[in-house]
């Protein structure tokens, strides 16, 4: 099949990676492709903080000469060898600057390698550059980026979701192969969601944490966002398993996750969990989940009706324990080793260490970051914390046994992953408590340390993306991406080569 | 006029010598240039994480079986947290609830008794970097300090005066480097004192308003600063002030201390426990191997000298200050074979000759030239009567000078005592012939006279002659 | 537990978390706390006695590194970020004049 250069994009990860290893693209091709796709798109998506030309262009380069002098033995060369992807600015990356999209981190170039960033080179791909996130991943729109508004390149009024907004919308609208996100309470899935592609949090400890900048630690998990369940499979293989540097990274061989993709789901028993199907979803969102279940019964699959009692009670701890964490976290941006200083008052004088802390950090962190700050400080105050941090902790352990019991019985859960599709930028950044509940369907699984995933199940009437979530046991990711690939096989999302058969609108001239 | 009594209890950081970090690998030396052993853990970068120092647990373990606590299977570590530019990740790892070991004491001899401070608990933490207040205006921050494993020792307030408190501290260092697990040296920060002071009328249960003392920073402050601070609370109480609850700064060149914050003023550390750090499990595999390697601890080997050698407290304490010496009594002892008898002589060598010698040249007993069992071989020598007590210090110089064994030097040098009764009475002989007068002498009554005949028997044997023979021969000879 | 926060609260959150806050953005701050802890409220209501808190999302125990000494960063790439230095230092405003903390 004779395939244009500007239509390599489209292709899957796998495909490309496939291509350059038969020697039927280079990955200059692949990378020069990409780059002229982001000068012509992202002025209107907003999903790049960071592009690193130059840099992509002589890895490829190396990649395409390294592929030339392998002999007939392109396999040593790791299996994204060529492929161009890119990151959210959250991973530390050494020698490119790394924003977290804050203020605060102002130029910071880190010294090193995050174990992911290290990981995904080594397996060969190309970086085409940084994505754009919620300042420290905090926000479910990217809107609280410090940098700039990214849009939903299915509709550019309404938000790509987030945190991990840049990365779903550069993948979606084909500024990148696929991309890593990270997801705290949703950053993946949500904006995976929001924007029609998939993407998987997986159980907390099976990627490495290690040049994650930390949002929230005993939640924080990355994840690979891709258009197609293989390069999700592909990505995971790539980026999961032991790291030393981690002190709660498992410690156990990673399967070959693509090998799962054809087992389909007849046999599998999938729990419908009564709480997420219970009101305040959007008919359509509904609609489309329902139409997903039945999907699942024609293909073998059993449902059944399971209970997450404390699943009301997810959003409320989750706001305890995320902020606590964050607020300890976000402590070590203070003016002293890198990123902002404020050490001025308005009529230039210098002033103390105690106002250079407060003023620094006033003036560095956005509004969303500062209420999670103080959200956080005042949980964990002498004299509060009992009532507040560890009552949440508690009900954690509660909505964890909620999940252990279900998975009793059933294989793996199934539920919305958002209650409504896209929302319009501005829409929620007055309330706060709003803009949180965009997030009341994905909280519990990172609560419980549950690997979970999006996976697109169909448009609104308007043309926006849906997405249905995959929930699994611990380590349970092969059962979900077998079910995800079933599904995506069934409703024929994905044509040759890879190629979704569905895109958002190409830019508007 | 009241009498009044201190309660002290003292809080006393220990840093831990291992080679890296608590929670990174770079390197832990002293003195080196500024921030040139940092990595991003340690500089608290964004995305660095921690992963703990097994060495480092090793010896908070070895710490707490040596001081009889109770070993937690399960502790955990928590972030305590505040802003200061020497803390790089705005928290501090620290322990709060549930740490490494509770209870236990310090013992050490203080005025011919065992004293006994009994101890909460002892937790691992890591340490800060190093503020150097540069001027007016700016201060200085080093990190190489920073994350080097610390333990905190906690006391009960058992202490009840500033002498006794440096006591404990000498103890606290006395029992750290017999395990081996910091350097102990205060001056270089390897120990570290906190001290919670308060004074009560003598016979109240009740406990007075406390200060905390920090920055007690050289062995020599510790007392000097409790006492201080004693005399500080007793002029107040005593001219009917009352306490305020503070935290007080010693300032070592002024003497003095200085309030640092009040209790309102107090930070609230906002303690929980960090999600980065999973719940260290110590197994009791772990805990039976490090007892198994626990030296004899110096007041065990102080106590065995008292009861099995008979030796005095001070002889005791002497011989058991450092590790390395109280090993090689030890092994001289043990050479000797004798089951303690020797003992005390050995004691006497060690503490006189062998003492004098190395402090003299500046070195440790490691250094040493004389090997232990030569110095038994030595003591056996006399006892045996193959050298005299006299001679057998010139052996000593020269097994100190050369490192031969004692046997060696005395037959290269021909110092074997003469005990041939046969020479001796020739050599007698003729000393006799050669003084007919004070032969005479002695034989109308000077009997103090034997003395000298002693003497020009000794000289002309160049010391050799086995004194006590000598001394009966000549008795005999002059009554004849 | 719904806990009506006043501007004294906020203000003195604020300086433990060392954040220099507008008067208004202390005042929405109230607000929108005050807020999100009411909402908070429904976990009072949850019995959690002899509950273990779970602190950790995957149950497991520290693993430990050996002291073995890996590469330091240099000088340079330690300072080299920092907004101020002097020498082989970081350099802030002096902390014994100013500092209320530790």
């Amino acid at each position: 099949m004779a395939v244009s250069e500007t239509d390599l994009i489209y292709l899957s990860a796998a495909e490309q990676a496939r291509r350059v290893r038969a020697g039927e693209v280079s990955s200059r091709q692949l990378t020069e492709a990409y780059l002229a796709r982001i000068a012509d798109m992202d002025g209107e998506i907003g999903a790049y903080v960071t592009i690193e030309g130059d840099r992509a262009l002589a890895r490829a380069d190396h990649i395409d000469a390294a592929l030339a002098g392998a002999n007939g033995h392109p396999d040593q060369l790791g299996p994204l060898a060529g492929v161009p992807i890119a990151l959210k600015d959250i991973l530390v990356t050494e020698g490119i600057k790394t924003t977290a999209a804050s203020a605060i981190l102002a130029d910071w170039i880190p010294p090193y390698d995050g174990t992911v960033v290290s990981r995904l080179s080594r397996a060969g791909a190309v970086l085409l550059g940084k994505l754009n996130l919620d300042e420290f991943a905090m926000g479910s729109s990217t809107e609280n980026s410090a940098i700039k508004t990214c849009r939903n390149p299915w509709d550019r009024s309404r938000v790509p979701g987030g945190s991990s907004g840049g990365s779903a919308a550069a993948v979606v609208s084909f500024q990148c192969a696929a991309s890593l996100g990270t997801d705290t309470g949703g950053s993946i899935r949500q904006p995976s969601a929001f924007c029609g592609i998939v993407g998987l949090k997986p159980t907390y400890g099976l990627v490495s944490r290690y040049g994650v900048i930390a949002f929230a630690s005993s939640l924080d998990q990355v994840g690979p966002m891709a258009r197609t369940v293989e390069d999700v499979a592909l990505l995971l293989e790539v980026i999961a398993g032991f790291d030393p540097h981690d002190s709660t990274s498992i410690d156990r061989p990673v399967p070959r996750y693509r090998d799962a993709l054809g087992r389909g789901v007849s046999g599998l028993t999938i729990g419908l969990p009564d709480e997420y199907f219970a009101g305040g979803v959007d008919a359509e969102v509904a609609r489309a989940v329902e139409a997903a279940i039945a999907t699942y019964q024609t293909l073998g699959a059993k449902t059944v009706p399971v209970s997450l009692p404390h699943t009301k009670y997810a959003l409320p701890t989750y706001y305890l324990v995320a902020p606590a964490e964050a607020s300890s976290n976000l402590a070590r941006f203070d003016g002293v080793r890198y990123g902002l200083r404020r050490s001025e008052t308005d009529d230039s004088q210098k002033v103390g260490l105690f106002d250079m802390y407060c003023k620094t950090r006033g003036a560095g962190f956005g509004p969303e970051v500062k209420r999670r700050i103080m959200l956080g400080t005042f949980a964990l105050r002498s004299g509060y914390y009992d009532a507040y941090y560890l009552k949440a902790q508690q009900v954690r352990t509660l909505i964890r046994r909620d999940f252990e019991r279900a998975f009793e019985t059933v294989d793996l859960l199934l539920a919305p992953t958002t209650p409504t599709p896209a929302f319009a930028v501005g829409e929620k950044m007055a309330n706060p408590l709003d803009m949180y509940l965009a997030d009341i369907f994905t909280l519990s699984c990172n609560l419980a340390g549950l690997p979970g995933m999006n996976v697109p199940c169909g448009f609104t009437e308007s043309g926006l993306p849906i997405g249905m979530q995959l929930l699994g046991k611990p380590l349970g990711e092969e059962t979900m991406l077998a079910a995800a690939a079933a599904f995506e096989r069934e409703i024929g999302a994905i044509g040759a080569g890879g190629v979704p058969t569905r895109r958002p609108p190409e830019v508007s001239s | 006029m009241t009498d009044w009594e201190p309660v002290i209890g003292l809080e006393v950081h220990v840093q831990l010598a291992t080679a890296t970090k608590a929670f990174s690998p770079s390197g832990t030396a002293f003195g080196a240039t500024p921030n040139s052993l940092t990595d991003p853990t340690v500089l608290g970068l964004p995305g660095a994480l921690p992963v703990f120092n097994r060495r480092a647990l090793q010896y908070a373990i070895a710490l707490g079986l040596a001081t009889g606590c109770t070993i937690r299977e399960r502790s955990r570590f928590a972030r305590k947290q505040y802003f200061y530019p020497d803390l790089p990740k705005g928290y501090q790892i620290s322990q709060y609830e549930e740490p490494l070991c509770e209870g236990g004491a310090v013992e050490f001899l203080f005025g011919g008794q065992v004293r006994r401070v009994r101890l909460t608990r002892i937790h691992m933490e890591e340490d800060a970097g190093k503020s150097i207040h540069h001027s007016n205006v700016a201060s200085w921050v080093d990190l190489n300090r920073a994350g080097v494993p610390l333990c905190e020792v906690v006391s009960e307030p058992d202490i009840r005066s500033a002498e006794e408190a440096a006591e404990y501290m000498r103890a606290l260092r006395q029992l750290v480097r017999y395990l081996g697990v910091s350097g102990g040296d205060m001056e270089k920060g390897q120990l570290r004192c906190d001290a919670n002071v308060s004074i009560r009328p003598r016979g109240q249960a009740e406990l007075g308003t406390r200060a905390e003392l920090k920055n007690i920073n050289s062995f020599r402050f510790v007392q000097n600063a409790i006492e201080h601070e004693i005399a500080r609370q007793i002029r107040i109480l005593g001219s009917g002030g009352t306490i305020v609850q503070e935290t007080r700064l010693w300032d070592s060149d002024a003497g003095t201390s200085r309030s640092m914050r009040t209790k309102e003023e107090a930070e609230d550390y906002r303690y929980f426990p960090d999600p980065d750090l999973p719940v260290v499990k110590v197994e009791s595999a772990t805990l039976e191997a490090i007892k198994a390697d626990l030296p004899e601890l110096p007041m065990a080997k102080c106590r065995r000298y008292l009861d099995d050698y008979g030796l005095s407290e001070d002889d005791a304490r002497t011989l058991t200050a450092e590790r390395s010496l109280a090993e090689f009594f030890d092994s001289a002892v043990e050479a000797h074979g004798s089951s303690g008898k020797g003992a005390k002589a050995i004691a006497n060598w060690v503490q006189s000759e062998l003492l004098r010698e190395l402090n003299r040249d500046g070195k440790d007993v490691g250094e040493c030239p004389i090997k232990a069992p030569h110095l038994a071989e030595l003591v056996s020598l006399i006892e045996k009567g193959t050298i005299s007590g006299k001679i057998a210090k010139d052996v000593f110089a020269k097994m100190y000078q050369t490192g031969d064994p004692p046997g060696i030097v005395v037959e290269r040098e021909g110092l074997q005592q003469i005990s041939d009764e046969s020479a001796i009475e020739e050599i007698a002989r003729k000393i006799l012939s050669e003084n007919p007068k004070q032969v005479a002498s002695y034989q109308a009554g000077k009997q103090n006279l034997l003395g000298f005949f002693v003497g020009q028997v000794m000289k002309a044997t160049r010391g050799k002659a086995n004194p006590k023979l000598v001394n009966q021969l000549l008795r005999r000879l002059l009554d004849e | 537990m719904a806990e009506s926060l006043t501007q004294k609260d906020v203000e003195e959150i604020a300086r433990l978390a060392r954040l220099e806050l507008s008067p208004d953005e202390v005042e929405s701050l109230r607000t929108e706390l005050t807020a999100i802890l009411e909402h908070m409220a429904v976990l009072q209501a949850l019995d959690t006695e002899g509950v273990e808190p779970m602190t950790h999302a995957v149950p497991m125990h520290l693993r430990l590194r050996p002291d073995n000494v890996g590469p330091s960063l240099s000088v340079d790439q330690a300072l080299g970020d920092a907004p101020d230095r002097a020498d082989e230092y970081f350099q802030v405003p002096n902390i014994i004049k100013t500092n209320v903390g530790e």
